[in-house]
């Protein structure tokens, strides 16, 4: 029992927390003190350390707002509303969710189309790939306004504009993964189906793609929560009116401090679940092609 | 055309010049020179020599997995390549070539999937070639539950299964240690005896070569070639405790003699 916990770790990360929390709370009396103090001096009134740290940790729109606020905000917009209600977390975390997902798919299809090309055709491999990595490097904040105003020009408004955001930030590492996977079985593999003559879709089904399982799953783990990214990136600019990147959003317009922390932290929340998810999706798929694919 | 069908009875592979030329950074590499072979029917021929004498080489230009830059090879009476798209030989590599996402079982299917043969039949002839190298009941087991000896021998099974009559074998056994693969030669000496099939077995061990084999063909690098080809006059039904005799001591020193003769020892 004793060796169990000293192996798992359990404590380590239970020590990190701790101590991300306690930096956590004095940043908290740190960043805050000024706009108190300012005020205590104004309206003259006494003030100790004590009252300070009370306070600093109990602002409406506090500069960092202490741990427990945001959890307690979190606690009210996930727990203590309706799930329709427009103020509710869980609400506004499914906007993104489900464009997340929908732009996944699009990006992990895109992607491993590509890869596949990629593999298979020469002229495909010289042409495209540099393209692909280009892509990449526009910075999305520019690119995503712009694909929404595009999109909307044309009528399409909602969940699809946001998922080709997520989808265009997803397919690259698919892409990148799927290459490398596709490209991994050895040599000696490939030989031995060539003495069977086997013809090109059965040395992809048979050998190709189930050799690439493990560079998929790493590359879908990476390419969720950049599709989540996405998601959120997509719903601030045009005034989007749900989801989690609106809720960041309006908490800036109107300087809520503790409900963009909360919708951060919700969001950060999210990622981790759907990442989460893809591993245990790739623990079941591995478990099923024999436990080890090396 | 007669006297070609007749030399396609008789011979299951025909070399004449065979020359391969690689082109590297460092300039050509002659691997293979001059090459006259003939390998019969029910032969066991060994190929035998010093590291880059071009017998893995060879193979691999009677498998159709290399091309050859000169002279003519015939196997079965046709090229390589209509040789390979007839699927006419087994190619069992010096790694056991396992895919590791695929049972004991699913591996000994895989040729018989791509052949298209049905599901039954492909169940049938997967459990046959598994009893012929004694491993029935691991079917279901993958190839990371198996010693190394054991995936060699599914691997020898998976070129069994579709019936070939020529198997090509490149240091099948190179990889394990001795005891095992005492084991396997004289295992798989009693299987060739049973089915009879022409064998191309590439080795860099005189016991293994002169054990096995119904000819050796000693070769030596640099340009690789053929030093000499030695018949063996061991009897059919022999053991392992015939490398004791005289007989098999006098084969296996005029295999060192051929490659001495070949400089393989310089």
């Amino acid at each position: 029992m004793l060796k169990r916990l000293r192996d798992s770790s359990l404590i380590p990360v239970t020590v990190v927390v701790g101590m991300i929390i306690l930096i956590w709370y004095a940043g908290a009396v740190y960043l805050n003190a000024p706009m108190l103090i300012d005020q205590y001096e104004r309206q003259k009134t006494e003030w100790n350390f004590e009252k300070l740290r009370q306070d600093a940790w109990a602002m409406k729109r506090p500069i960092l707002p202490a741990p427990h606020q945001i959890l307690a905000d979190m606690n009210q917009s996930i727990i203590g509303r309706k799930v329709t209600s427009k103020r509710s977390l869980i609400y506004h975390g499914w906007i993104t969710i489900s464009s997340t997902l929908v732009g996944f798919g699009i990006g992990a299809s895109l992607g491993i189309l590509l890869a596949v090309g990629i593999v298979y055709i020469p002229t495909l491999n010289r042409s495209v790939m540099p393209w692909i990595i280009a892509s990449q490097t526009i910075p999305i904040l520019a690119i995503a306004p712009m694909i929404i105003v595009v999109l909307g020009s044309i009528g399409l408004t909602g969940l699809i504009p946001k998922a080709i955001i997520s989808a265009y930030l997803c397919f690259f590492p698919v892409t990148i993964g799927m290459v490398k996977g596709l490209r991994s079985p050895d040599p000696i593999l490939m030989d031995l189906m060539r003495t069977y003559n086997s013809n090109n879709s059965q040395t992809f089904f048979k050998l190709r793609w189930p050799a690439s399982t493990t560079f998929l799953f790493t590359s879908f783990k990476v390419s969720i929560a950049i599709s989540l990214v996405g998601a959120i990136v997509g719903e601030l600019p045009a005034g989007a009116r749900a989801g989690l990147g609106s809720r960041l959003l309006v908490g800036s317009y109107y300087g809520q401090t503790i409900q963009i922390w909360s919708a951060l932290i919700t969001a950060s929340l999210v990622a981790g679940l759907l990442v989460y998810l893809m591993t245990l999706l790739e623990r079941l798929t591995i478990s099923k092609m024999g436990g080890r694919l090396i | 055309m007669s006297a070609n069908t007749t030399s396609q009875e008789a011979n299951t592979v025909e070399t004449q010049n065979l020359d391969l030329v690689f082109q590297t950074r460092d300039g050509p590499v002659h691997a293979l020179s001059e090459i006259n072979l003939e390998i019969r029917q029910g032969d066991f021929i060994s190929f035998i020599g010093p590291s880059g004498c071009g017998k893995t080489t060879l193979l691999r230009v009677i498998a159709d997995l290399e091309k050859p830059t000169g002279g003519s090879i015939l196997v079965n009476g046709v090229s390589p390549e209509q040789a390979r798209l007839q699927r006419a030989y087994g190619y069992v590599f010096q790694a056991p070539a396992l895919f590791p996402w695929r049972t004991v079982e699913g591996n000994l299917k895989l040729p018989l999937e791509i052949m298209g043969i049905d599901a039954a039949e492909r169940t049938r002839r997967a459990k046959e070639s598994l009893k012929m190298v004694n491993l029935e009941g691991f079917e279901k087991k993958f190839p990371w539950q198996l010693s190394g000896g054991m995936q060699q021998r599914v691997s020898i099974a998976r070129a069994l299964t579709f019936d070939p009559e020529l198997l090509l074998m490149d240091e099948p056994f190179g990889a394990l240690d001795e005891i095992v693969r005492d084991q396997l030669n004289e295992h798989f000496l009693r299987l060739w005896e049973k089915n009879r099939k022409t064998v191309v077995f590439v080795t860099h061990s005189i016991p293994e070569a002169a054990y096995l084999s119904t000819r050796i063909v000693v070769m030596s690098p640099r340009p690789g070639r053929i030093m000499e080809c030695i018949e063996s006059d061991l009897p059919p039904d022999r053991t392992l405790d015939i490398r004791e005799t005289s007989k098999f001591l006098e084969l296996s020193h005029r295999i060192r003699e051929g490659l001495r003769a070949g400089h393989s020892y310089d």
